[in-house]
């Protein structure tokens, strides 16, 4: 696609700003913003992406994962939660789904480790763990807070802060989960994946996509539940002292 | 008079919220204690430190003599059973709340057991495989009470354990708890609105206001309170 073309494609974006004018939904302001924000953001990504396919260094491969997984703590965290101690309970996560998700991709060579390979996946892998994070946090606290008499209960007749959280925990990790295992069960059905049809449109063999995008919903069941329960592991434990009490204001604030 | 229970100037703060105030005295051994005083007074607060849901912030605490952190959690929350105000339910039948404290333990309560249980507290079998969430505030109260028993505990906790309760009910619980206390020398401590009650199962009475002890002895002291502020509470008959 040429730059003609791309720039031809603003008519796009034209569309819901005049609407918006018209009826006065005030969404142009947020539509300029997203526009700017995702084309600068998106060429820079294409231009370094370019550089680091080009340079063959892993080096480079290792920092650009760095960063994808900085800026998706730094996303998780602000929208998250009240948990205290969040910001590197999210990097364990995140770090351990690479490592888990490359290390049998490149391990059982089913990919090639190369940098084509590797930064999209990841980019993929820490995107989606970083969503789901936010869910489970989300659910996890909100669980805890409307359990907090069970919790209580819980502990009163003995329980270690472990059995106390169990149920809330299970809940919460189920109900961050689902959605990912759900809208599989539709997959093709109702609409095409974004990489699939993005790989279709650059030309690529419709069967090979599909092959691809299998692979990535396969490796998004492992990211999901993984993600809800490391988290889950790392969580319930700064919700209590070494007394085993129950720190309700831990969830409070917020 | 030896002490289950002593306090020696406890203190205890929320959010900057001073609760307990330098509170000291003791709760008999083997004995029927009851804690009377207006809402917000700090009685279940008094119960939640005793059961190690909550710690002072300074002050100490003995359990039978022994400092009350020098207990592991586990086996303080066990030998010292607490009937929360709220007889919170977990989801689920109220078998299954029975069985809670010994599947915590990882053992199983016998259906048989569990009969027996419902039964003391004056509730039909049937109500074995109902659901929690279905039952009335009073029959929740009657749960809450037998899941605390099946701990076997030395130290019975009961905060307003029938104040759901009918009359009739009320005094099966009342008998109940004199035949555990007779039975087992299960020391008791009994928060309740209800000063008749306290008078009717009471040895001794702790009468709180404000976070503080202001009159504790016999249970008689409530027949004739030297405090003037107990007496008023004994007037407006400890509904205030
Ligand atoms: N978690 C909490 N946060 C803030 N205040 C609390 C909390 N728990 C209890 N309190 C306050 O402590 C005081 C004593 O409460 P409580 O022990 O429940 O009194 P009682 O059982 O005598 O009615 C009340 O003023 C209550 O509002
Ligand atoms: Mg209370």
């Amino acid at each position: 696609m040429s730059y003609l073309n791309l720039t031809l494609s603003l008519v796009f974006v034209l569309i819901p700003i005049l609407l918006s004018k018209t009826l006065n939904l005030g969404l142009e302001k947020d539509t300029v913003i997203a526009v700017v924000r995702s084309t600068i953001q998106l060429l820079a990504v294409g231009f370094i992406l370019h550089f680091v396919f080009n340079s063959k260094n892993y080096i480079y491969i290792i920092l650009m994962i760095i960063l994808m997984i900085v800026a998706a703590t730094h996303n998780a965290r602000k929208k998250g939660t009240s948990i205290q101690g969040i910001t590197w309970k999210l990097v364990v996560t995140f770090i351990f789904i690479e490592i888990l998700t490359q290390g049998i991709l490149l391990g059982l060579q089913i990919v090639p480790p190369t940098a084509q390979y590797i930064i999209p996946i990841s980019g993929m892998m820490i995107g989606n763990s970083m969503v789901l994070g936010i869910l489970f946090l989300n659910r996890f606290t909100a669980e805890l807070k409307n359990h907090q008499d069970q919790t209580e209960l819980i502990l009163s007749l003995g329980g270690t802060p472990k059995q106390a959280v169990h149920n809330q925990l299970v809940s919460a990790i189920k109900a961050s989960t689902i959605p990912t295992i759900e809208s599989q069960k539709t997959m093709g059905l109702v609409q095409l994946p974004g990489m699939m049809s993005g790989q279709i449109i650059a030309g690529a063999d419709p069967v090979q996509a599909v092959q691809f995008q299998l692979l990535v919903l396969f490796l998004l069941l492992t990211t999901a539940v993984v993600t809800a329960i490391l988290l889950g592991f790392l969580s319930y434990p700064t919700l209590f002292n070494e007394r085993m009490q129950f720190l309700k204001e831990r969830i409070q604030s917020e | 008079m030896e002490a289950a229970i002593r306090f020696e100037h406890v203190n205890y703060s929320i959010n900057h919220l001073h609760i307990l105030k330098n509170l000291s005295g003791i709760f008999p051994k083997g004995k029927i204690t009851t804690l009377v005083g207006p809402s917000g007074a700090g009685k279940s607060t008094v119960f939640r430190l005793c059961n190690g849901l909550r710690s002072a912030n300074t002050g100490k605490i003995f359990i039978h003599g022994k400092l009350i952190t020098d207990y592991h959690p586990v086996d303080l929350r066990r030998n010292v059973g607490l009937a929360l105000q709220s007889a919170p339910m977990i989801d689920g039948t109220v078998l299954e709340n029975l069985q809670l404290p010994l599947q915590l333990q990882g053992k199983k309560l016998p259906e048989s057991e569990a009969k027996h249980l419902l039964q003391l507290v004056g509730l039909d079998n049937s109500f074995l495989h109902h659901h929690a969430n279905d039952l009335s505030g009073g029959q929740r109260q009657k749960v809450s009470i037998a899941r605390t028993l099946v701990n076997r505990p030395k130290i019975l906790l009961l905060d307003e354990i029938t104040s759901a309760l009918d009359r009739v009910s009320q005094q099966d619980i009342e008998n109940l708890i004199l035949r555990i206390n007779e039975k087992f020398g299960t020391t008791i401590l009994w928060i309740t609105h209800n000063l008749q009650q306290a008078l009717d199962v009471g040895d001794y009475t702790w009468v709180m206001m404000n976070g503080e002890l202001v009159e504790s002895g016999k249970t008689s002291l409530l027949e004739s309170p030297t405090d003037d502020r107990v007496r008023e509470f004994v007037k407006g008959d400890g509904t205030n």
